[in-house]
């Protein structure tokens, strides 16, 4: 597609597509907003679309990393800030895992097939549809009286890869049954075995799948809650579990609690607009073939 | 198949630890709340300590009004989501699948509600519509209309779950739509044009029908995550008020650590994990049926 002509469309129809992105990003200014503003601003009750942004309340919520003292706080409250790291640690730890191992099995599903395709595609989609909140309960007891290791992050790490495997699975078998068997076979010809063949030529093919894998996975790992509030104790809290903590307090303090939601969408939407091409084909590998 | 020859345990190797901890931390889990949902035990207790009551919990669930009121509100908040977001997200996707500059920015947008956590979608609604302070009543009242209970009201609360519902997830339907509309064969389309179809036409006899495999597992995805919603209105309204929001997944989360009935938690969380089974199967029978059929057509193309 060199040449692309674009048809001229009648005005309403530009409305339209300005409407839709208003409601699509619109709450998302607004936290935006509200994290930059003043608390005396946001309770005012006229709102007012001028304001002075303030850093103000990342600051607060950063206060553990920042290398200068904020003069408006008067004590760090490091809860934040241990968090993020947590979230980071366990986000980062099991997509690696996921993918090393996820990729390894779904070539090995691919290659040797000595399962018939069926079997697994229906177990992964039958794995994939079960909600954490259905593995609530066992993961708690199973984690604290059988493993004990209840309020770490491995213990945590654990369940993201177990839930995200299947997908991951399902998803790098469609980029792995398009690599050429011949540059396999002839890597093996010149004397590699199998595991140089998967690791030297058919890991670097399938590098877009692993792209969108990935995203998927950490997106999985940083923004879970139910599964890491009922497994992590002070110390190995994520973010997501402080916000809803935080919520549960009397006196909500707004633009703290946006800053943080804020620095919580960060990474997501970064990674949309990086990556949107994968995100998509990942989200309609499996309903739209082709 | 020189290959297999070469290294009969390599395939084996390849798939022991995503085998393992798929075993260990998914296949085990979900066994043992089986065997714990015949159990009375309560989360201090051992599972060896808790004592074996049989049928008992399930029979209390279906006895208890809490539970099927939080089932009714479950399924209906899944009918409702799900049929207003296939009517907005096709509609949208019939309407936009045009030739224009800017559709994978379009697209880019759309995705950013799915992606961005739960929790944070949850956050930022739960502003929108604080009583004083959000903008939906800030902009009533500025038009001089009556401030909206959004989330202090039964059946407000009901509605602002789903409106919060519908634009995160809206998205989904349209780009697995639109992906599916871009990929009908332009000849069907064009045949239809020259043979002086309408617009209207065109859509209802021609580009729904093709689009109806897509469309239908596309709904039946959407249906099986809208029973996983769970943060959302966790944040928004936890469940309440009363038990007007309470879907299932936040009763399981409630009854486990509130209430402390872990054998019972266990029993809701199979009945949930049993509907979703049906759904997955259906839509496993229904790709499979529709892969024979291609097959066959392609055949019976061949033979022609």
């Amino acid at each position: 597609m060199s040449q692309k002509t674009y048809d001229r469309q009648n005005p309403a129809f530009y409305a339209l597509l300005v409407a839709l992105v208003l409601m699509a990003i619109g709450p998302i200014y607004l936290m935006l907003a509200t994290s930059l503003k003043l608390n005396v601003d946001i309770m005012s009750e006229n709102s007012s679309w001028l304001f002075m942004p303030t850093l103000r309340n990342y600051e607060t919520a950063l206060c553990d990393f920042l290398w200068y003292e904020p003069e408006h706080l008067r004590r760090c409250d490091p809860t934040f800030g241990r968090a993020l790291t947590n979230s980071l640690i366990i986000g980062l730890i099991s997509t690696a895992i996921t993918l090393i191992i996820g990729t390894m099995a779904a070539y090995a599903l691919v290659r040797f097939r000595f399962m018939g395709r069926d079997v697994v595609s229906i177990w992964t989609l039958m794995m994939r549809m079960v909600p954490p909140a259905v593995l609530l309960v066992p993961v708690f007891g199973i984690w604290t009286f059988q493993f004990g290791i209840d309020g770490s992050r491995g213990g945590i790490i654990l369940v993201y890869v177990a839930l995200n495997l299947p997908f991951v699975i399902w998803i790098l078998q469609s980029f792995i049954v398009q690599v050429p068997i011949q540059l396999e076979e002839a890597a093996r010809m010149d004397g590699a075995g199998p595991f140089q063949v998967f690791f030297l030529v058919v890991l670097p093919l399938i590098k877009p799948g692993i792209a969108a894998a990935s995203i998927f996975t950490f997106r999985v790992a940083w923004n879970e809650f139910l599964l890491a509030n009922a497994l992590s104790d002070r110390n190995s809290r994520t973010v997501p579990v402080t916000i809803v903590n935080r919520l549960t307090e009397f006196d909500i303090d707004w633009g703290v609690i946006m800053a943080t939601g804020m620095l919580l969408a960060i990474p997501p939407i970064i990674f949309t607009f990086v990556a949107s091409r994968q995100i998509i084909t990942g989200m309609t590998a499996g309903a739209v073939k082709g | 198949m020189s290959t297999a020859r070469a290294n009969r345990l390599t395939p084996y190797l390849f798939l022991a630890p995503a085998g393992i901890v798929l075993l260990v931390a998914l296949f085990y889990p979900i066994c043992y709340m089986i065997y714990a949902s015949f159990l009375d035990w309560n989360p201090s207790q051992r599972i060896g300590e808790a004592d074996f009551v049989g049928l008992r919990n399930y029979i209390k669930l279906f006895s208890d009004d809490a539970f099927r009121e939080s089932m009714w509100v479950t399924l209906r908040f899944a009918a409702i989501v799900v049929t207003l977001e296939m009517v907005i997200g096709v509609g949208l996707a019939l309407l936009l699948d045009r030739n224009i500059r800017g559709m994978s920015v379009l697209r880019t947008l759309f995705i950013l509600p799915m992606m961005i956590a739960p929790i944070v979608v949850g956050l930022m609604w739960r502003y929108m519509y604080h009583p004083t302070v959000g903008i939906f009543n800030q902009t009533l009242e500025s038009w001089g209309f009556e401030p909206i209970p959004w989330l202090s009201d039964g059946s407000w609360a009901f509605t602002s779950v789903i409106i919060a519902d519908v634009w995160q997830w809206t998205p989904f339907i349209f780009i697995l739509s639109l992906a599916a509309l871009q990929s009908l064969p332009s000849s069907a389309i064009e045949a239809s044009k020259i043979d002086g179809a309408t617009g209207w036409q065109q859509i209802i006899y021609i580009k729904l029908p093709l689009m109806l495999p897509v469309l239908i597992v596309t709904l039946l995805l959407r249906l099986i995550d809208s029973f996983k919603v769970l943060e959302v209105i966790l944040v928004m309204t936890n469940g309440g008020p009363g038990l007007s929001t309470e879907i299932l997944s936040i009763r399981i989360n409630r009854t486990a650590s509130e209430f402390r009935e872990l054998g019972e938690a266990a029993a809701m969380s199979n009945l949930l994990l049993i509907v979703l089974l049906i759904l997955t199967f259906v839509m496993f029978i229904y790709n499979k049926a529709q892969e024979i059929r291609a097959e066959r057509m392609r055949a019976a193309e061949e033979e022609a």
